[in-house]
């Protein structure tokens, strides 16, 4: 089976000189159709840049990266990206975010009629797949965050991508409305048959969307394991109480506290509470 | 037993919390009146010479005879339109220009340091190269407003459109935009409020620069009327002359704000 996205001996360097990070040191990685590929791992470790060098919105400047067999030389419309916020467009009302891309030349090169109404019919679905249809018309300002999220998500997939690269497209909610859209995103997943690469610093989160976890580790960021999640691919929230989820989760727990790098110092919490003297 | 306490809303000096609108327009004529108010008690007192400080009375009476005796309409549409063309002239350039320096690194490194360098120069001193090069003709004192609202134009709307969030411009590329279309829209649409204001910050610096444009051998206008009344030591028609500049800004300024509202009604509900 070919991947749909193949990356060999990915590297990436920022900066230039003394000031020169290494973000991407010889990753490895196969994403293959219809694939829903998590990645977690400590801050720093180059998550955000692996998804933004897929999308084709970051440069790598050593390895090959290639989408359904074609090198990567820029950002396309076969891979969408979510962010986690600030990319709705403030001036549009929600229904118009979601057609957004109508607007563009590479969606509407050959418009025909039933083409057009074939388009409002799906920007209207999945306005209600996304809960959205009582609120087509307001601004996303007038919008929770989750909301707000969930519109994003529409205007991503109304192109039908191929790939929807998401980088912790839920990091800014709050725990019941990050399960609820959990679910919608399998579904979204099972029904358009999307290949989905999702970064989050939520284990809990990276178990339960993925087929395939991806560890990263620092300095530099590289693939330190990938794990098949040994669940069925209909999942329910129940799942996440199953002792092989809570051993998986357990023991990624543990390998990125020990790629981190980072300790709580006791002695020095101690002296910050002593008076001075 | 306690008083049920009757929730006041929030008091009078509690942060950036929001008043009334009939509050908020009292509060304002209060405060337009009471240097009005200010003024009157000091001339009544006649603690200056009326050569100096004319009444408010005055001021009005000599506003009538410049309406009736003299040519205050030539005047204040002469000035109105050296300040608006000046700075009209300056946004059909600056616009384009500026949306180009916040987009592509290479023009912002070719254009903005000279941009900086120059807005530093005062517009004043160019008047004596501005009258050699361009004549003493109405599109001398243009030239002078332009030159004092167009540099500083340019960097405000870089600004602006530097601004506009990567991830609406990085949503635009993923979603297949070409480069056109995301200047177009996204980066242009996003900045538009922000680039209205800048328009609006302008037209107030393009009224400082008229008296300085009006210096340049004028024989009609506002800012020519001000310096005019001084050699006469008519202060009643200079306090009238500022008083109007002061009056028209604030015209002015107010349909630029309500323009904002009905453009951009998304920034605007309560
Ligand atoms: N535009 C940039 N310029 C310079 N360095 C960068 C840039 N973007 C990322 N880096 C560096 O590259 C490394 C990887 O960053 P990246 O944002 O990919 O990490 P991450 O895994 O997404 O972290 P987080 O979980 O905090 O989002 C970090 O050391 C970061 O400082
Ligand atoms: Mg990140």
């Amino acid at each position: 089976m070919n991947a749909k996205i193949s990356i060999r001996g990915l590297t990436k360097t920022f900066g230039e000189g003394a000031a020169a990070v290494q973000a991407l040191a010889g990753i490895d990685l196969d994403i293959f159709d219809n694939e829903f590929v998590t990645f977690v791992g400590a801050s720093g470790c180059g998550k955000s840049t692996l998804l933004r060098t897929i999308g084709g919105l970051e440069w790598h400047d050593g390895g090959e990266l290639a989408v359904s067999g074609h090198s990567v030389a820029g950002p396309g419309a076969d891979r969408a990206m979510v962010f986690q916020h600030y990319s709705l467009y403030p001036w549009l009302s929600v229904m118009d975010n979601i057609k957004w891309c109508r607007r563009l030349k590479v969606h509407t090169a050959e418009r025909t009629m039933s083409d057009v109404e074939a388009a409002s019919g799906r920007a209207d679905a999945l306005l209600r797949l996304m809960g959205l249809a009582h609120a087509g018309d307001a601004y996303p300002n007038q919008l929770s965050g989750g909301m707000q999220q969930r519109v994003a998500i529409a205007r991503a997939l109304m192109p039908k991508p191929e790939i929807l690269l998401m980088d912790e497209p839920f990091g800014a909610l709050d725990a019941q409305t990050r399960e609820v859209m959990h679910d919608l995103i399998r579904h979204v997943h099972k029904i358009e048959k999307t290949t989905i690469a999702f970064v989050t610093h939520d284990v809990e989160e990276a178990i339960y969307l993925g087929n395939r976890v991806v560890l990263m580790a620092p300095r530099p960021g590289r693939i330190a394991q990938i794990y098949d999640v040994p669940l069925p691919a209909q999942r329910d929230q129940d799942m996440k109480h199953a002792p092989e989820f809570l051993a998986l989760k357990k023991e990624i727990l543990a390998r990125i506290r020990e790629t981190s790098g980072m300790k709580t110092d006791f002695e020095l919490l101690e002296k910050l509470n002593q008076p001075t003297s | 037993m306690a008083v049920p306490q009757r929730n006041m809303g929030p008091g009078f000096w509690a942060i950036r919390a929001p008043i009334s609108s009939r509050r908020y327009w009292l509060l304002a004529l209060v405060g337009l009146l009471l240097p009005l108010g200010l003024w009157w008690g000091v001339a009544a007192l006649e603690l200056m010479d009326k050569v100096f400080m004319p009444s408010p009375a005055d001021v009005a009476r000599r506003l009538v005879t410049w309406a009736t005796e003299d040519e205050l309409l030539g005047d204040v549409s002469i000035s109105v339109y050296r300040v608006v063309a000046g700075w009209a002239l300056s946004a059909v350039i600056a616009v384009p220009l500026g949306l180009m320096i916040g987009t592509w690194r290479p023009v912002q490194a070719l254009l903005e340091p000279l941009t900086d360098f120059i807005r530093y120069m005062p517009a004043v001193a160019f008047i004596p190269l501005v009258m050699l090069w361009i004549g003493i003709e109405e599109s001398s004192k243009i030239a002078i407003i332009f030159i004092g609202t167009f540099f500083q134009m340019v960097l405000m709307v870089a600004e602006d459109v530097r601004r506009v969030p990567a991830a609406q411009v990085e949503a635009a590329q993923t979603l297949g935009a070409s480069r056109g279309e995301i200047v177009e829209q996204v980066l242009l649409q996003s900045a538009k409020p922000a680039l209205l204001d800048t328009l609006r910050i302008t037209m107030g610096w393009a009224w400082t620069y008229l008296v300085v444009a009006e210096l340049v051998a004028a024989n009609s206008g506002l800012g020519y009327s001000i310096l005019k009344a001084q050699r006469f030591m008519q202060t009643d028609k200079i306090f009238a002359g500022i008083l109007l500049i002061g009056a028209i800004g604030l015209v002015i300024d107010q349909l630029f704000r309500a323009m904002h509202r009905k453009s951009f009604p998304w920034l605007h509900f309560k």
